[in-house]
This record gives structure tokens, sequence and C-alpha cells, in this order.
């Protein structure tokens, strides 16, 4: 299959999305986007609400297909494998492509361990032996082993909703992703426990992609290397986030994050 | 500039920083004129009353450094409001130097009270109006956002150091071939050298203007130039369909 121009040459890319649109039923709600994801960073997406921003992360996993009415245009590459092409399996798909949510949503009725090697259930490749050492690798990396090493079999509701964030994180971890969506993954918690996952987040930037999406300008600033800002649906800019968040190229932008909006 | 943040209160807190500085710029000002006008008319009076106006400035600097303080702690302000802060930071204590660098002037006409000019005062008066002129349009193309302006204060420096070269040799000369004449002459060659480091401040002032309203750094461009390719990276954005 012939490449455009500009697809070609994006290898330094963990995503390339070229000329994304997406709908629910009618609605458009993403226009055109361009736009590539560099590996080992983390890149944030702001913009209001309403804004296309969970829906474009959402289309990185194939999650926006989950709703029904629900359908995109356009090409995202996960390292130059057509995502949406009909040979990819959208469940080992998403195993690369991780998500976090918003409210953390550990299984009620699992333990912290069984939460934690969930995903690798679901996906059958829990391995015979060695699910100890996955569980501990996981809660280590979601910087919550030290925690909760003495409760694995409690249930993982029990913790605190902070703590229950970052069960959600190593149960993300555990099936070894290459990228991590986190859409707003602090938005329920206090700041001791958002400070916890935006160090994570630093961490985690060496071995995976980070895409986050937040409200939270000052969370975007500190965290992110690049930041997107969606508006109505396009993306205005995007750019490094030292840059937009000092001096932004478009006035929209400027307008947003200096809180002179509607 | 002309949207207003939604939040009212923090648009009245900017109001206000803005406000403060422009009235110490204006007291700046006046003490720039009045401190070579008390030099050449031998006002000590004058002179007296511009020392004392140098508490006010002194005040306001710490004034707008701690609303400063206060609105970064409280609104964690972002691109040209983060800008306008830092500059505002930076603004005071060039305009704070400024006066200091008047009410050197002042000591000096006080000390220079009784004597006799070595010639009537010519570049000396003439470089106060420059200076003056430089830190007023610095100011109004700060309140303006108009970075042409800032940027003609910047190119006026020059002019400015070019007569205080021209004051240095005259006075140079004088004292050369009159011994009688090099204590007032050192006093005069001081006062010029005050006016053209005024001329610094104000050239600073009219560089963190640029910055404000461009958010491009223009400072030290000829000592910078080559040693970095770029204070960013480029940007990874997808080239835009049809490019």
């Amino acid at each position: 299959m012939a490449a455009p121009q500009n697809e070609v040459a994006v290898a330094p890319h963990k995503f390339a999305v070229r000329a994304l649109s997406a709908w629910f039923g009618d609605k458009r709600v993403l226009h055109d986007i361009h736009l590539n994801i560099a590996a080992h960073e983390a890149t944030a997406v702001i913009g209001p609400s309403g804004c296309g921003k969970s829906t474009f992360i959402r289309c990185l996993n194939r999650m926006h297909e989950l709703v029904a009415s629900a359908r995109i245009e356009g090409k995202i590459r996960l390292d130059g494998e057509d995502v949406y092409d009909g040979r990819i399996d959208p469940v080992l798909l998403r195993r690369r492509v991780g998500m976090v949510f918003q409210k953390p949503n550990p299984f009620p009725s699992m333990s912290v361990r069984e939460n934690v090697l969930a995903g690798l259930r679901l996906t059958r490749s829990l391995p015979e032996e060695g699910g100890d050492e996955i569980v501990e690798r996981a809660l280590s990396r979601a910087a919550l082993w030290d925690e909760v090493k003495d409760r694995l079999e409690d249930p993982g509701v029990g913790l605190s909703v902070g703590q229950q964030q970052r069960l959600c994180i190593a149960r993300a971890l555990a099936v070894n992703p290459d990228v991590l969506l986190m859409d707003e993954p602090c938005s329920a918690l206090d700041p001791i426990a958002t400070a916890k996952i935006e160090d994570l987040i630093h961490s985690l930037k060496q071995s995976y992609t980070i895409v986050i999406v937040t409200h939270s300008m000052q969370q975007a600033a500190r965290v992110s290397d690049r930041t997107a800002f969606f508006l109505s649906g396009n993306l205005i800019e995007f750019s490094a986030t030292d840059r937009i968040f000092t001096s932004p190229r478009d006035s929209r932008t400027e307008d947003y994050i200096t809180g002179k909006f509607g | 500039m002309g949207k207003l943040h939604t939040d009212r209160e923090y648009e009245n807190e900017l109001k206000k920083l803005r406000e403060r500085l422009l009235r110490m710029a204006g007291r700046v000002e006046e003490m720039i004129a009045d401190s070579v006008r008390s030099l050449v008319e031998q006002d000590v009076a004058l002179a007296r009353r511009t020392i004392e106006a140098d508490h006010q400035v002194d005040r306001a600097e710490v004034e707008v450094d701690e609303l400063c303080l206060v609105i970064l702690a409280k609104r964690q302000p972002m691109a040209s409001d983060l800008r306008f802060i830092t500059l505002s930071l930076k603004m005071v204590t060039d305009l704070e130097r400024i006066g200091d660098l008047a009410v050197n002037i002042c000591e000096r006409a006080i000390d220079l009270d009784q004597e006799a000019p070595l010639k009537p005062w010519v570049d000396v008066p003439r470089m106060a109006n420059i200076v003056q002129a430089m830190v007023r349009d610095a100011i109004d193309a700060f309140v303006a956002g108009d970075a042409e302006r800032a940027q003609s204060v910047v190119e006026r420096d020059a002019s400015l150091d070019e007569l205080y070269t021209r004051v240095f040799r005259e006075l140079l000369s004088t004292m050369l071939h009159d011994g009688s004449k090099v204590e007032r002459g050192i006093h005069a060659q001081s006062v010029a050298k005050w006016l053209e480091r005024m001329g610094d401040h104000a050239t600073n002032l009219a560089e963190q203007v640029v910055f404000m309203v461009k958010g491009k750094d223009i400072r030290h461009l000829t000592t910078l130039e080559g040693s970095s390719p770029a204070a960013s990276p480029a940007p990874s954005a997808a080239p835009a369909k049809g490019a």
C-alpha cells in the first residue's frame, strides 16, 4: 500500500496519527487530527470539556469503537502498524496500549493480587508459575508494593483511593504494555496521592510511552514533555510543554491556559 | 490581550500590579529629570526632595515584589500572564536601580552646590532627556504591548553611549589642560556615567517588554548567536495536510 509522503520516516514516533476524524452517530467529535506521539515521553492532552480529548485517546487503543454508533476515519499507526487493520485483535492491542481511568476501578470482588493479574487472566496469558513475580514487579513499578505487600489477599477496594488508582496502574502494567493512556487519572485524588501519581509518571517514562488527558494545566505542565491543545474537536496547537505554557503560538491556546475562556 | 480573565478577582490583581508598576515608573522618570535639573540649576532643595522621593520608589519595589509572589502562589499564571509577572519582578529591579542612580546625581548636585560649573551643562541634560524618553517609551510600550516601540528604545541606547563617549573625551581633555579642574571634571564624568548606566537599565526594561509581547528573548543576541541552535526543540506536530 502506497503511503502518502508525510507518513514516511515516522520511526521514532510511537503513534503516528493522520487525518483522524471521529463520530458518535452523526455528531463529529474529532476533525482531521494530525499528530505524532514520541516514544518514552509523556504527552499531555488538554482542552475544555467536550473538546474531544478523551475521544482522541480512546481512538488510540480502539476503545472509541466500543460505543454503539461510534466510528472513525483516518489512520493511526502504532510502531508503523495500522491499529485499525482488520488483522489486528483489539484485545491484544489494548494489552499493548493500556488505559487508566478517571475513577479508580479495581474489580470489587478481587484481592489486590487478583486485580494485578486480572488483565493477564483476561487474555489467558497468565503463566502457570511466576504470578508472584509479576505481581511484585507490577506493584513495584506502580510504586505501591511497599504499601500493600502484606495485604495482597485483602480486597482491592479496601485500599485508599490513591492506592486504588496505583493498583489500576499496576494492573495495566502487569500485561507489559508499550503505552499507557491515562484519562484524568488524578481528578478523584487528593494532592498527596496526585503527587505520587505524577512522580510515578516521571519514572514510567523510562519504560513506557505515556499519554495523559488532564483538566489541570499545572499537571500537564509538570508531567509532560509535549502538550496538545484540543478545542471543539480540532487540534489547535501541539508543542513542547515548556513552550506551550510560556509562549503558546495560537491565541486560542493562550486564552485557554490563561483562563480567558468562555 | 483584549480578552478578560474569567476569574475577575485575578483580573483585578493583574490590573493592580500593572498600576503599581506604572506609578513607580512615573516616579522614576520624574527623578531622572529632577536630578539633572537640581545639578544644572544648583537647586539643593530639589536635590533633597528627589532623594526623599527615592524612598517611595524603594517601597514600591517591595510592594510589587510581594504582589507578584502572591499572584504566583495563588494563580500559577501561564503564558503571557506568566511572562508579565516575571517581567514585573525584573522591571522593578531596573526601575529601582535607575532611582538609585538619580539619587547619586542629586548627591553630587548637593556637593557641587557652591562650585562654579566647569562649563555650561549641555550634553548631560541632553543625555538625561534621552534616558527619560527611553524609560517613558519602555513603559508606554509595556502598557500598549507594543514590541516595536520597545525595540526602538533598545536602538536608542547607542546614541546615549555615543554622547557619553563625547562627554568623557571632552572632560578628559579639559582636565589634562588644567589640573585645578580635575575634581569637578571627575564629578561631571560620574554624572554622565550614571546617565549612561540608566540607559542600560532602560534598555533592559525594553528588552523585557519585547519578551513579554512576543515571548521571544532578544537579550544578548549577538553573544548567544551561534552557540545554541534553538531554545526549544522543534515541535513534532505532524505536517499539516497539504504541507
